[in-house]
């Protein structure tokens, strides 16, 4: 593709185009206006999103990503819009969702001399990118747009961010764009080392306890299919990661659950029994490991990740093997012995059956007159059969409903896992609606990380994207509640939160909606929320101190999981 | 068990690199005893000799997330045992103080050599170890020393693959 003098931003459109992208989540401002001046003449070409916030553009471009598996692409101007995006940025890196932001920045002229909306967008966000880069010259702007696109989306995806200063962006240039592939100091996928590979298969040929912990990276390598060969052939039990669910099917019989301070009872407990550990695309952060000293100690370990970083990083692995999950589990398929483990399964079970009887019965059809968060994501899980996009925030609500939303298929678990972002759901959600539009999308968020975002019902209003919000309102920031309780002596400083009339506000915004306090009219507001094509609000007051159990306290091994409030937390 | 680490890294020569290889110290709390970095024998390759004292564990942790950056080529960690290391600084003296057989014989001992000389002032180069650069510091004080600069250390490692057949099996 050939074009004789045009502006650097009008490459900067030109080679979004030649990268297929279509969604862009935004906000200008002076900074970056000649590339939204670009921008005009391709409304037909690219959906440009108008945000409320620019922490709302790229929450919203990582739940695009999320859902589709495709880059999300942000707009943002200099200064305060640059530094709007750096809460998205931390929550994109430590959860591996890759997104390209391209900022505007003052003109080259100008850097260092604190002009007006000027700041070191660089410097500020290269602890939470994979890679920066400020462009000052036109003709370098599509070179560095390919290579932020081929960086955060190959070997353990992440966040870029392009900086343009404006006269970049004014500044003429003969336009070609050439797709990157490969960077000389940056391997994305590292070779296989089948010595590695065959080793781990002959400890998993030999156990008697094998155990499978899966993570984000079944889903970032796409290898659902292959897991699924490996586990039916192999016979071991699979556990998953916060943002893992969704990578094997809830209702397989080799599933046993949910890792993790809030997770399942028996894959906690049986982590510390298992005679050989296998480790997946996961990085063993310390809200699956509990107490590192007394995590799985007698087992030998098996990693597998394609950050290298990440090997022996927490848990020091018998056998680590540097490679891409699709590739290390066709060579490992192929390597494994054909066994069923039904008496070691069986212990799952049985630890299963414990936690049903003692937590999940009462979680899903409570006797309380009060309803419970849980039996509403049940209900939400039982209503879509699992095959909804759920979208949550941060806190009690998104434990539950890793708990309780039985997810059945891949890229339909969008969290913030890692940096724990309070207000991510409802724009990211927007995102995952456009990025899997024939997808039900559905956001469940508490009372507080609503309020941290609650301006891109504005967006809503804008693009029409028919998001389904489900707010848990319990008039409690619930989750550091539950800890003051348990932890603080019921000391409950400033947790109790006065919530403003979410209907109202929503309204305001065009979005209809109702609210739900008795349990008889759950069902019908479900449906009412799920038969509406339009974007709908449904509020259900929840009971005010519900309390997330089963939990790992903080220092505990994973086998000591307290399963009920009835067990006590006194840590 | 903590004890001093070279850590030997290679990256392109690119704008803020060396900001993005300090975070990763920061982050962990780690502080950099010494850092040099200049151009390798590869133009536009740029050759760093980061010096810590922390523990095996931490090092080979710190050295794989630099590794992990987009820029950095390779990243190597060695014990002190395992590299021969050395450092240089100069010494800036009165010239008129420094005539006399006492700094010839300093000089002699020391195995330190003049750079430059003038009517002003004269100046020493010695490198060595830090200790050997201390020691010479010490003896050449009673004569006024009017400025003294001394560089991190640059180490060669014994054991390492060179750059070049790393960039060859990248190809």
């Amino acid at each position: 593709m050939n074009n004789s003098s045009i502006s650097g931003a009008e490459s900067v459109i030109r080679s979004l185009l030649a990268e297929d992208i279509k969604t862009i989540f935004g906000y200008p401002g002076g900074a970056i206006m000649p590339i939204y001046d670009a921008l005009y003449d391709f409304k037909n070409d690219i959906n440009h999103i108008l945000v409320r916030h620019e922490q709302g553009a790229i929450h919203a471009a990582q739940g695009f990503a999320r859902a589709s598996g495709k880059t999300g692409v942000v707009f943002a101007t200099s200064g305060p819009g640059a530094t709007n995006l750096i809460t998205g940025l931390a929550d994109a890196l430590i959860d591996s969702t890759p997104v390209v932001c391209i900022t505007g920045q003052v003109a080259s002229h100008l850097l260092g001399t604190d002009a007006f909306q000027e700041t070191d967008v660089i410097g500020i966000s290269m602890p939470v990118t994979k890679w920066n880069i400020q462009v000052t010259k036109a003709e370098d702007i599509p070179a560095a747009i390919a290579r932020a696109f081929y960086i955060a989306s190959t070997g353990r995806p992440g966040p870029v961010l392009i900086d343009i200063t404006k006269d970049a962006q004014f500044g003429k240039m003969d336009f070609s764009y050439e797709k990157c592939n490969s960077v000389r100091s940056y391997i994305p996928k590292p070779k296989v080392d089948e010595v590695q590979l065959e080793k781990a298969a002959k400890l998993i040929n030999q156990a008697q306890k094998p155990y499978l912990l899966i993570g984000q990276g079944i889903l970032l390598s796409e290898t659902e299919n292959e897991l699924l060969q490996f586990v039916e052939k192999s016979g071991v039990p699979v556990a998953s990661t916060l943002l893992g669910l969704g990578a094997f099917p809830a209702d397989h019989p080799n599933y046993v659950g949910y890792l993790g301070m809030h997770g399942n009872y028996a894959p906690n407990v049986l982590t510390n029994k298992c005679d050989v550990l296998i480790a997946i695309g996961m990085r063993f952060d310390d809200r699956v490991t509990g107490d590192v000293s007394r995590y799985a100690k007698q087992a030998q370990i098996i990693h597998i990740d394609i950050d290298k970083a990440e090997l022996n990083k927490i848990i020091k692995a018998d056998i680590a093997v540097h490679a891409d999950a699709k590739e290390a589990l066709t060579i490992l398929t192929k390597l494994v012995q054909h066994k069923s483990h039904d008496v070691w399964i069986q212990q799952f079970r049985k630890l299963a059956q414990e936690e049903h009887q003692e937590v999940i019965i009462d979680a899903i059809n409570p006797k309380s007159a009060e309803l419970k968060m849980s039996e509403v994501v049940n209900l939400i899980s039982e209503t879509t059969k699992g095959n909804a996009i759920v979208v949550t925030d941060v806190g009690q609500h998104q434990m539950i409903t890793s708990r309780y939303f039985k997810y059945q298929l891949p890229k339909t678990n969008i969290t913030s896992g890692g940096l724990g972002t309070m207000g991510f759901a409802l724009p990211a959600a927007i995102g995952a609606k456009l990025g899997a539009p024939e997808k039900e999308v559905i956001a469940i968020i508490g009372d507080g990380g609503f309020q941290m975002t609650i301006q891109e019902l504005g967006t809503i209003l804008q693009c029409g994207a028919a998001v389904k919000i489900v707010i848990l309102n319990n008039n409690f920031l619930g989750m550091v509640r539950q800890w003051q309780q348990l932890f603080f002596d019921k000391r409950y400083s400033f947790t109790d939160i006065k919530n403003p009339n979410f209907l109202k506000i929503a309204e305001g915004y065009g979005i209809k909606g109702h609210k739900i306090t008795d349990r008889k009219e759950l069902q019908e507001g479900l449906k009412i929320l799920l038969n509406n094509k339009e974007s709908y609000l449904l509020e259900v007051i929840v009971e005010q101190e519900e309390n997330v159990f089963p939990m790992v306290p903080t220092g505990a091994s994973v086998s000591e999981i307290i399963l009920s409030e009835r067990h006590g937390a006194n840590v | 068990m903590e004890q001093t680490y070279n850590i030997s890294l290679f990256t392109e020569n690119s704008i803020g690199i060396l900001n993005r290889i300090t975070i990763i110290f920061t982050r962990r709390h780690l502080n950099i005893e010494s850092i040099t970095a200049s151009e390798c024998e590869i133009t536009g390759v740029y050759r760093y000799t980061i010096v810590v004292n922390t523990s095996l564990e931490q090092v080979i942790k710190v050295v794989n997330q630099i590794e992990k950056q987009v820029d950095v080529l390779k990243a190597f960690y060695h014990a002190d045992a395992e590299v021969v290391y050395q450092e240089l600084a100069l010494y800036k003296l009165p010239t008129d103080l420094t005539k006399g057989d006492e700094i010839e014989k300093i000089l002699r001992q020391h195995h330190a050599r003049i750079l430059s000389l003038s009517p002003e002032f004269t100046t020493i180069e010695k490198t060595g170890r830090p200790e050997e650069i201390n020691a010479l510091f010490a003896d050449l004080k009673p004569f006024g020393v009017l400025e003294f600069a001394k560089s991190g250390r640059v180490a060669i490692s014994k054991p390492m693959k060179t750059l070049e057949d790393y960039l060859k099996e990248l190809e």
